[in-house]
């Protein structure tokens, strides 16, 4: 089903423990570039540590453990010649939680690509970037106004117009919308098919609708067996066959909500 | 069960399918009845019943709506509700051929029946048969039941070329017999119609279990075929 589109990312085999404790278990999954994929599942599934095991920021808790492969086109992510950070310049991340600097909106925007010694014209990117993140015309006369004065929905276009400047080819998106009221939130799905024409997106969410209205692919994420609690994929496939036929039992107790 | 409430209205609304199926059911006996005994106000009671039919079918799709809007279903659920909501529109047009057959029986006026009723009344009886157990199946979600029940729609084919050939010959012997055998025709065509409808309940008794979207039998190619001369 995926022969159509290139593939982004793949993992083979991922396996993450924080410490002694087995947190994904064996995940095989291949991610279709400039396609939404929605990762679904109950709290607790692990869906988070597997978004989070494709940029690497895993490696920031002192204890956690990746084995397994986890490719971006053909490139392992995990090769210890690979900076992480230089991971995470191609692989970018929208947080549940709205997180922009205490700066102005121009400068959260420009913040990354100044970093990362960016020689074009700022301005340039600045709008380039926030038109992409459909905030452009809120906030063109107030570039100026502090981050922090922004509304909640206009704080996570924001964050995306900033990960969106340092031009990655993945977006990981985890529970973009849950803490925005529902125009936000629409505003966010609309965004991000509007992104899709030229990113690969990734969305953890537990808002199933959500799921079924923005994305094209689903994972289905589930404690591997009964009495662990390591999370694995045990269903993936079009999001149209998801939610109107899926094939495994317990996707289908979760999406009809008698499960989860 | 996390959604008990929801599955509560779900066997609400099964329940509210199969009485708009008894009503539907009852119709078709009544109005071939009325026909056999040329009972004009027996037909005009169908009449009547057919209106009740036709509300029940919306006050079903406004239920069905709102669970759809507030309930979100998915999967199972959403194959179920978008299957009843095909069912009863099945169900409704029924009621409409038991109305077309009160109509023509009105419309007869004192004309007599050009020959007694018996294979009509069959079809019919074998009509309700099958309805009424392809309505069973849905309610059970047994879609081997469901799968099993489209064949008999033979038998009605069957009974329908018998009654068509009775009545040419009628016309054959006396042209002037042209009008009553039409009626009689007409009545028959639209007792065929209706186990064709069955078909498409069964169809979707199959789907809402499978999730296959599909045609157990062709049954109007079948009967098309038989008419080739």
């Amino acid at each position: 089903m995926l022969e159509q589109h290139e593939i982004a990312l793949s993992v083979k085999n991922l396996n993450v423990y924080y410490g002694g404790f087995h947190a994904l278990d064996n995940i095989s999954l291949e991610i279709p570039a400039r396609q939404i994929t929605a990762i679904i599942g109950p709290s607790g599934c692990g869906k988070s540590t597997f978004l989070r095991c494709f940029n690497r920021m895993n490696d920031l808790v002192p204890t956690a453990r990746v084995e397994g492969t986890a490719l971006f086109y053909g490139q392992n992510i995990y090769d210890p010649k690979i900076n992480p950070v230089e991971v995470r310049r191609h692989i970018g991340m929208v947080f549940q939680k709205p997180n922009p600097f205490p700066k102005s909106i121009y400068e959260n925007v420009a913040y990354g690509a100044r970093i990362n010694g960016y020689k074009g014209d700022m301005d340039e990117l600045v709008e380039r970037s926030l038109r992409a993140a459909a905030l452009w015309d809120e906030v063109k006369d107030n570039l100026k106004k502090s981050a922090l004065a922004l509304s909640g929905g206009q704080q996570q276009r924001l964050c995306i117009a900033r990960a969106i400047a340092v031009e990655p080819q993945v977006i990981l998106m985890d529970e973009p919308a849950s803490a925005l009221d529902p125009i936000a939130t629409l505003k966010i799905e609309e965004l991000m098919q509007e992104l899709k024409k030229f990113y690969t997106i990734v969305i953890v969410t537990h808002n199933m609708q959500q799921a079924a209205r923005v994305s094209d692919y689903t994972a289905m994420m589930m404690l591997s067996k009964e009495g662990s609690r390591a999370g694995t994929v045990i269903e993936f496939g079009p999001t149209s066959q998801i939610f109107t036929k899926p094939k495994d039992k317990r996707t289908e107790d979760y999406v009809t909500g008698r499960f989860g | 069960m996390l959604r008990k409430t929801f599955e509560t209205e779900i066997q609400q609304v099964k329940d509210e399918v199969l009485v708009l199926g008894s009503m539907v059911e009852q119709a078709i006996l009544n109005t071939v009845e009325a026909l056999k005994k040329r009972d004009i106000k027996a037909s005009e009671e169908i009449l009547k019943a057919d209106k009740l039919i036709n509300q029940k079918r919306f006050d079903i799709e406004n239920k069905l709506m709102i669970l759809i809007a507030t309930q979100q279903p998915m999967a199972r659920d959403l194959r179920l509700l978008a299957s009843c909501m095909e069912i009863i529109s099945e169900l409704e047009r029924m009621g409409d051929y038991a109305k077309g057959i009160a109509n023509i029986n009105i419309r007869m006026g004192d004309d007599p029946l050009l020959k007694p009723l018996i294979d009509i009344p069959r079809m019919a009886q074998k009509d309700v048969d099958m309805l009424h157990r392809a309505l069973t199946a849905f309610v059970n979600e047994d879609a081997e039941t469901a799968k099993a029940i489209p064949v008999e729609d033979d038998e009605v084919d069957a009974l329908y070329n018998q009654i068509y050939r009775e009545l040419m010959t009628f016309i054959i012997q006396d042209p002037k017999t042209i009008e009553r055998a039409n009626w009689l025709l007409w009545v028959a065509h639209n007792l065929e119609r209706v186990a064709d409808r069955v078909t498409n309940i069964c169809e979707r008794t199959v789907f809402i279990v499978t999730g296959e979207m599909a045609e157990i039998k062709a049954t109007d190619d079948e009967f098309w075929k038989s008419q080739k001369k």
